[in-house]
């Protein structure tokens, strides 16, 4: 950070987790502790640190340091500082140094570089910390040129599908159109997900240089966010963004004096899961029902209004600066295998540390949980975790030595998707969670095709009557079957992996339902 | 003005952006908190499209409502991070504590339930969201705290 020396200030973080934890109290109480307002603090609103078992975590910024307290409440403010205005190293939640946090040192955050060390609102903030240094790199180079980049790179959309974001890309550059598209998927809808979020509220700048370079390397010249409107601070957060890049000439009918012209929209979801799926995405944003469309044709030959659309996600977007600022090289370096660079893992449900933890494809799922999330919340052993959202398998800890790593996930029956990990402990009753998955299934459903219709809904009669004993082997049967026909058959991959955490179940705890 | 001349009015302005139908269903709908029965006719009217289009969104999207809600939305995540944490449970409270079901409104109009299917709130579940608000580790006591 460039901190001048007479400059003091207290960072409360201000994303929504932070909040839900009581943050804006924290913020407010501030305003009246008395070491604080006569040693001349500024109160400043930062991002998180994604460490929520530390939340709301408070930071000193003193001249070569930010000194790290929490979880805070109101009532830890009144020894926060010495009373000649320094961070109270004796506080009972004072944690030292926040860049020497363990849980910092231990992950690699190349896509989270700002994560809480910027105020997200800032465009200084942003340029001060690498911000803006890829466009630069991008501009000047032709668009084939940053295409290749991103190829070489070997960054995977983080979506859920992993397909290598430069192939979908050129794609695009290469075909015909009026009106090409960049359409970022904010619709985070997998449970135990969260790093959208995080990135367009306390990084926002990240995704509209991401998306300004991807509409510069493909020739589209528009761009649409669509975020679920159960967001509602990360759109209006990423409004103000919009708005503060346009006023620097970042965004607009001429970028940087470099005569690209990119706009960029906010879009709301309406509350459907499906929406997440780039087809039932684009149809919502062409503003009819979320519906799935066949393929081909692929949605960067005709995708939003016919037009040949590059939809990636936020995670997947908001990566590319970093890796045109530093080189394709920088970032391939990272990682295992066909999986390159980092994961941004978001530990989540029964996990002792839960958060985000930015780390490099390889490190296996054990470490994941244990050695930097701590095991459970509740102290007791883990069962089993979810890991790629409600539409992945149910993990048995045999398998915990599994690397992250697409291709490896696969080999157990999993996925990485999103990034998404749920810890459940040994009281969960694994049998309702696999009920669970088809009711969503159910509930979600677009209605196209009849396996995902009608086989989610007939699947948790069928659970409901093996639970209650009635005919159990037959049912069992019954139930095996009716999950495959609904991967077989289903158009999407709702219908298509709603099942996997059934049969995950059926596998690997057959006793529990 | 009448509601449907205010409904017309919203979609008009709205009326020439792309994918303007979901957006003017967005706008109605936080002007009055709930769909009412003009807005198919109307907005239908104004984009020239027919009663049957509109009605089709209007049922899909899980976030319009066709009827009056509470002063105050509740929503509880029953999704899984938050299951793993007792959500089910925080669930059951709520029900009991207001004395409705999920898609209810209380008999005094002060709040309606509904579930939600995650707040990217994961690792501080369970999570509820008041309004516009999101509360983190959410106890049955917190939760009364929340609605007193
Ligand atoms: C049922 C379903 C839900 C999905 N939900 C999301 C989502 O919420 N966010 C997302 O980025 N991708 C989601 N996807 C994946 C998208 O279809 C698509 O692959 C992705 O947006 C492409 O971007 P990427 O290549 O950058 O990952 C979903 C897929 C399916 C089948
Ligand atoms: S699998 Fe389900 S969500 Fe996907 S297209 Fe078929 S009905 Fe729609
Ligand atoms: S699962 Fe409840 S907030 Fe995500």
């Amino acid at each position: 950070m460039n901190s001048s020396t007479s400059r003091r200030r207290i960072y409360v973080p201000g994303d929504t987790g932070a909040r839900s934890l009581g943050a804006d109290d924290v913020a407010a109480a501030l305003v009246n502790v008395t070491a604080v307002a006569d040693n001349g603090y500024e109160i400043e609103r930062n991002g998180t640190r994604g460490l929520y078992w530390l939340d709301p975590l408070l930071e000193v910024e003193t001249a070569s340091d930010r000194v790290a307290f929490g979880p805070i409440t109101p009532a830890d403010l009144d020894t926060l500082l010495t009373p000649d205005g320094k961070p109270n190293t004796q506080h009972p939640r004072h944690l030292g140094n926040v860049e020497d946090l363990d849980a910092l040192k231990r992950q690699n955050r190349l896509t989270f570089e700002r994560l809480g060390r910027t105020r997200p609102a800032s465009l200084d903030d942003y340029r001060n910390n690498g911000g803006y240094a890829g466009l630069g790199k991008a501009l000047a180079q032709s668009p084939q040129d940053v295409v290749e980049t991103v190829k070489q790179s070997g960054l995977r959309g983080r979506g859920g599908a992993a397909f290598p974001t430069g192939i979908k890309w050129q794609t695009v550059l290469d075909a015909e159109g009026n009106q090409k598209y960049i359409v970022c998927n904010a619709d985070e809808g997998d449970s135990g997900t969260f790093a959208d979020r995080l990135v367009m509220e306390c990084d926002p700048f990240a995704l509209i240089e991401g998306m300004t370079i991807a509409g510069f390397a493909t020739g589209a010249s528009k761009g649409f966010i669509y975020i679920r409107s159960e967001y509602p601070q990360a759109i209006s957060t990423m409004a103000q963004a919009i708005e503060t890049a346009t006023e620097a000439g970042y965004l607009g009918d001429d970028v940087l004096g470099s005569g690209t012209s990119f706009h960029i929209e906010i879009r709301k979801g309406a509350g459907a899961y499906i929406c997440g799926e780039e087809t039932s995405l684009l149809e919502s944003l062409e503003g009819k029902r979320g519906t799935i469309r066949f393929r081909p044709p692929l949605p960067a030959i005709k995708g939003l209004f016919g037009q040949p659309t590059v939809v990636n996600n936020v995670i997947s977007l908001a990566t590319v600066p970093i890796i045109l600022r530093e080189g394709a090289e920088f970032y391939r370096d990272f990682g295992v295998g066909n999986s390159r660079g980092t994961l941004t893992v978001q530990l989540a449900g029964n996990a002792a540390r839960g958060g985000l933890y930015e780390v490099d494809f390889g490190m296996t799922l054990g470490e994941v949980l244990n050695d930097l999330g701590g095991g459970t919340l509740s102290g007791r052993p883990i069962k089993a975790v979810q890991a790629g959202g409600p539409l992945g398998a149910l993990i048995p800890p045999q398998h915990f030595d599994t690397p992250l790593d697409y291709e490896a996930m696969q080999t157990v029956g999993g996925m990485l998707g999103h990034g998404g990990i749920v810890v459940f402990d040994d009281t969960t009753d694994l049998g309702a969670l696999a009920r669970f998955s088809l009711e969503f299934c159910a509930i979600e459903s677009c209605g196209k095709c009849t396996p995902c219709r009608i086989g989610a809904v007939r699947g948790t009669e069928v659970i409901d009557r093996i639970r209650a004993g009635e005919n159990a082997d037959a049912n069992r049967i019954l139930l095996d079957d009716l999950c495959d026909t609904m991967i077989d058959g289903s158009l999407c991959g709702l219908g298509g992996m709603a099942p996997l955490p059934v049969k995950s179940v059926l596998k690997h705890f057959p006793e529990e339902l | 003005m009448t509601q449907e001349a205010e409904i017309r009015e919203i979609a008009s302005q709205h009326a020439g952006m792309d994918g303007a139908l979901l957006p003017i269903l967005q706008a109605v709908h936080e002007r009055f908190g709930y769909l009412p029965p003009p807005t198919t006719g109307a907005v239908a009217d104004v984009l020239n499209l027919s009663k049957a289009d509109v009605h089709g969104v209007v049922t899909f999207y899980h976030d319009f409502r066709t009827k009056a809600a509470g002063k105050h939305t509740i929503r509880v995540c029953r999704s899984e991070a938050c299951q793993a944490v007792g959500a089910e449970q925080l669930a059951g409270h709520a029900r009991k504590r207001l004395g409705i079901g999920f898609h209810e409104t209380t008999p005094d109009g002060r709040y309606s339930l509904d579930p939600v299917y995650c707040l990217g709130n994961c690792a501080c579940s369970p999570a509820v969201m008041i309004d516009d608000k999101v509360y983190g580790r959410v106890t049955p006591e917190r939760f009364d705290e929340l609605v007193d």
